[in-house]
């Protein structure tokens, strides 16, 4: 008996082995970030240092929010599991040495895509989860509605290291206003030192001031005034030079978009198998061979749905029913009104 | 001879392992080496800077932004917590009950937190602390704190090179004067009150610049503006920022706290059959502390102060927390991230930190050695 379950074990065992050679041979010789994050078992992710509805971590120490949503969709491609991430949570100054220096995979942290960060630093932008635009946020009491009526003089609170610093010089110059800017290293920083009244105005991209006045001590007292100073693409940042993780990343961000264009959720995407759209078909790896281009199998796409969920669900979770942005504004499907479009998957 | 040239031979493979690594790395990921970015346009602002500057300079100029902050915050700190640091250190020598359990308090209390938790609770604590604009009181009818930093009069000047021509006389005559009454001390043995005279000289002559010599001071005073409805500043004047008070402030009363025990320690090192035999030649108090203890207790004070001067420069890139503009958040910060250079940048953050604390080094040890004992 004993004998049987030791040659028993040793063919599992070598099975095991082959299968992990076919799956990693086709990969391997590709992507050197994909190989080295299947032998660690675990996705290195980069996210902030808190700012809820992109990645915040709970006092337990689980990430939420759109941003981690994206390595969590990478994890469930890549890994077969979208809790497989390792959450490095990053100041704005750290993330592209984190990134560069290879001590993260993907940097998935409400990032601007311009153009010098794309083409002069080392890193690939592989897509936009979140459109934004930079924007003030004032106290009611002051009685100002709008940036029209800021006047020389005027201090505004911010983070160091953002494409906010650089705005913020092109909008008072460009209305001939003198302002103190005090920059932080650190968010909580920056929101203490407004809600102290230290700052006049609070100036950051508006998504991050919808989810920042959430921590003020009285949300209630302050608005974000209607004006958006800049275009902020915000998504997630790989290294250059590993064309195939690029891709994956890409494509993990796409799927979950395009699933929520054909209406596959969380919840039905196993029974959109039967369906008789191909698209709906393909995303879900009922037909087709969509994962042999970057050397996953064909359901990386189905399972993450099923783990993380489409796009619309994501941001529901974490943008829309934590009160921060309920109304989706530009980040809606193309189909409804939105500027979300993504490439077929096909 | 062959041990150490082979120990020089291996930190230059090391060194050239790594710089070779580091080259390799950065091509493969595209990012290419060099300073010639010190010279672009930075584009960003900074709060607060003692040289002419705005984001249509240069990164350059930027850095000397951070640096200038840098030793500003450093130098004030080191001649408050100097100050600070030799009363408390006498104090805790004191007979007196009360103050020396009061220094020995203040001692132990701000040396064991954490320094960065002492800037924190300094700049949240002023924050929630001092009133808004609108709500300040003047002090003495012309200094407002608060919550925005601290406004005092600008100083306007009439004839200023008269006033230091005034100064630079009274301190060239007061040593003229000390060479002299030196000379005559060890030809007469006679004694000329040098410091009443130098107190007198230093006070008078620019004193005179003001009744004769047409100089003349005025002051603006900070006037309450309105922004919006309950947001206001002050206008003219001059106004620090409650970030470099808090840091100022914090790094002093810490690092106080040591070179109170360099003192303490100083002091107590000098044996008390010195004061003993200084006092039974006739040495008045003043005297046995000036000519015999001070002289002996400074040469075991100035090398463990040295290091407490090198600790505050370098603690005082903490400021990066509370948005003071220094060289680590305006150069190793802003800089960095947005031309992405980070080699170029930490190396010359790095360098920079480096000059300033030998330099501090170099002045302190020549102030040492001028201390120390000659054998005559």
């Amino acid at each position: 008996m004993f004998k049987y379950l030791k040659q028993l074990t040793s063919l599992v065992a070598m099975v095991a082995v082959l299968f992990t050679f076919t799956t990693e041979s086709m990969a391997a010789k590709k992507s050197k970030t994909l190989k080295n994050t299947q032998k660690k078992g675990f996705v290195r992710c980069g996210v902030s240092q808190g700012l809820p509805g992109f990645s915040n971590a709970d006092a337990a120490g689980n990430w939420t929010g759109v941003d981690v949503d994206v390595c969590r969709a990478v994890a469930a491609a890549v890994l077969g599991d979208a809790n497989k991430v390792k959450f490095t949570p990053l100041s704005a100054k750290e993330r592209f040495t984190a990134l560069t220096s290879g001590e993260i995979d993907i940097l998935s942290r409400n990032t601007t895509w311009t153009l010098s960060r794309d083409a002069d630093i080392g890193l690939t932008f592989v897509g936009v989860n979140f459109y934004d635009g930079q924007g003030f946020m004032v106290r009611k009491s002051s009685g100002i509605t709008s940036t029209s009526q800021f006047k020389s003089g005027i201090s505004a609170c911010t983070n160091i290291g953002t494409t906010t610093e650089l705005n913020m010089r092109d909008f008072f110059n460009s209305k001939g206003i003198s302002y103190e800017p005090v920059a932080f290293e650190k968010a909580d920083e920056v929101v203490a030192a407004y809600d102290a009244g230290r700052c006049d105005t609070y100036t950051t991209d508006k998504s991050g001031l919808a989810a920042q006045r959430t921590k003020l001590s009285n949300p209630d007292d302050h608005i974000v005034l209607p004006e958006t100073i800049s275009k902020e693409p915000l998504g997630p940042v790989v290294r250059q030079g590993d064309s195939v993780w690029e891709d994956i990343v890409r494509w993990s961000l796409n799927a979950m978009i395009e699933a929520e264009e054909y209406g596959i959720t969380s919840a039905n995407a196993d029974s959109m198998k039967t369906s008789e759209n191909p698209a709906i078909k393909r995303l879900v790896g009922a037909e087709g061979e969509l994962g042999a281009a970057f050397g996953l199998d064909n359901e990386w796409s189905l399972r993450i749905i099923k783990q993380v969920g489409n796009y619309g669900e994501s941001y529901k979770r974490n943008i829309a029913d934590t009160g921060i942005l309920p109304d989706r504004g530009p980040n809606q499907l193309w189909t409804k009104g939105g500027i979300l479009y993504v490439p077929p998957a096909r | 001879m062959v041990p150490q040239l082979i120990t020089v031979l291996a930190v230059i493979l090391v060194f050239g392992f790594f710089t070779y690594n580091a080259q390799i790395n950065m091509e493969n990921r595209g990012i290419d080496f060099g300073y010639g970015f010190l010279s672009q346009e930075s584009s960003f602002d900074v709060q607060f800077s003692l040289i002419e500057y705005d984001g249509s300079h240069s990164y350059f100029r930027a850095y000397l932004v951070g640096l200038l902050n840098t030793i500003l915050v450093s130098v004030i700190g080191i001649i408050i917590a100097t100050i600070i640091g030799v009363i408390i250190g006498i104090a805790r020598l004191s007979p007196n009950y009360l103050i020396n359990k009061f220094a020995a308090f203040y001692v132990e209390f701000f040396r064991n937190i954490p320094l960065l938790l002492q800037i924190f609770f300094w700049y949240f604590a002023a924050l929630r602390a001092l009133p808004l604009p609108q709500d300040a009181e003047a002090m003495f009818g012309v200094f407002f704190l608060t919550i925005k930093g601290l406004y005092v009069p600008a100083f306007i000047w009439e004839n200023l090179n008269i006033f230091f021509y005034s100064i630079i006389a009274a301190v060239v005559s007061i040593i003229i004067i000390k060479t002299y009454a030196k000379k005559v001390q060890e030809t007469q043995g006679k004694q000329i009150p040098v410091f009443l005279i130098a107190i007198g000289l230093i006070f008078s002559l620019p004193l005179l610049s003001f009744l004769i010599g047409g100089v003349n001071l005025s002051f603006e005073v900070p006037k309450l503006k309105q922004l919006a409805t309950t947001s206001f500043i002050y206008e003219g004047g001059v106004s620090l920022p409650p970030e470099l008070i808090a840091l100022t402030l914090s790094l002093s009363l810490y690092t106080a706290t040591f070179i109170a025990e360099c003192v303490r320690a100083g002091i107590q090192g000098v044996s008390k059959g010195q004061k003993e035999a200084a006092a039974s030649i006739g040495l008045t108090t003043n005297q046995v502390l000036k000519l015999v203890i001070m002289p002996q207790a400074l040469r075991i004070i100035i090398p463990p102060t040295t290091n407490q001067y090198l600790n505050l420069t370098k603690n005082s890139s903490l400021a990066a927390a509370i948005a003071y503009p220094d060289l680590v958040l305006v150069f190793a910060g802003t800089a960095l991230m947005q031309t992405g250079k980070a080699i170029e940048i930490v190396s010359i953050t790095m360098l920079t930190y480096l000059s300033l604390s030998v330099s501090i080094s170099i002045l302190m040890n020549w102030y040492n050695k001028k201390i120390a004992i000659k054998e005559k």
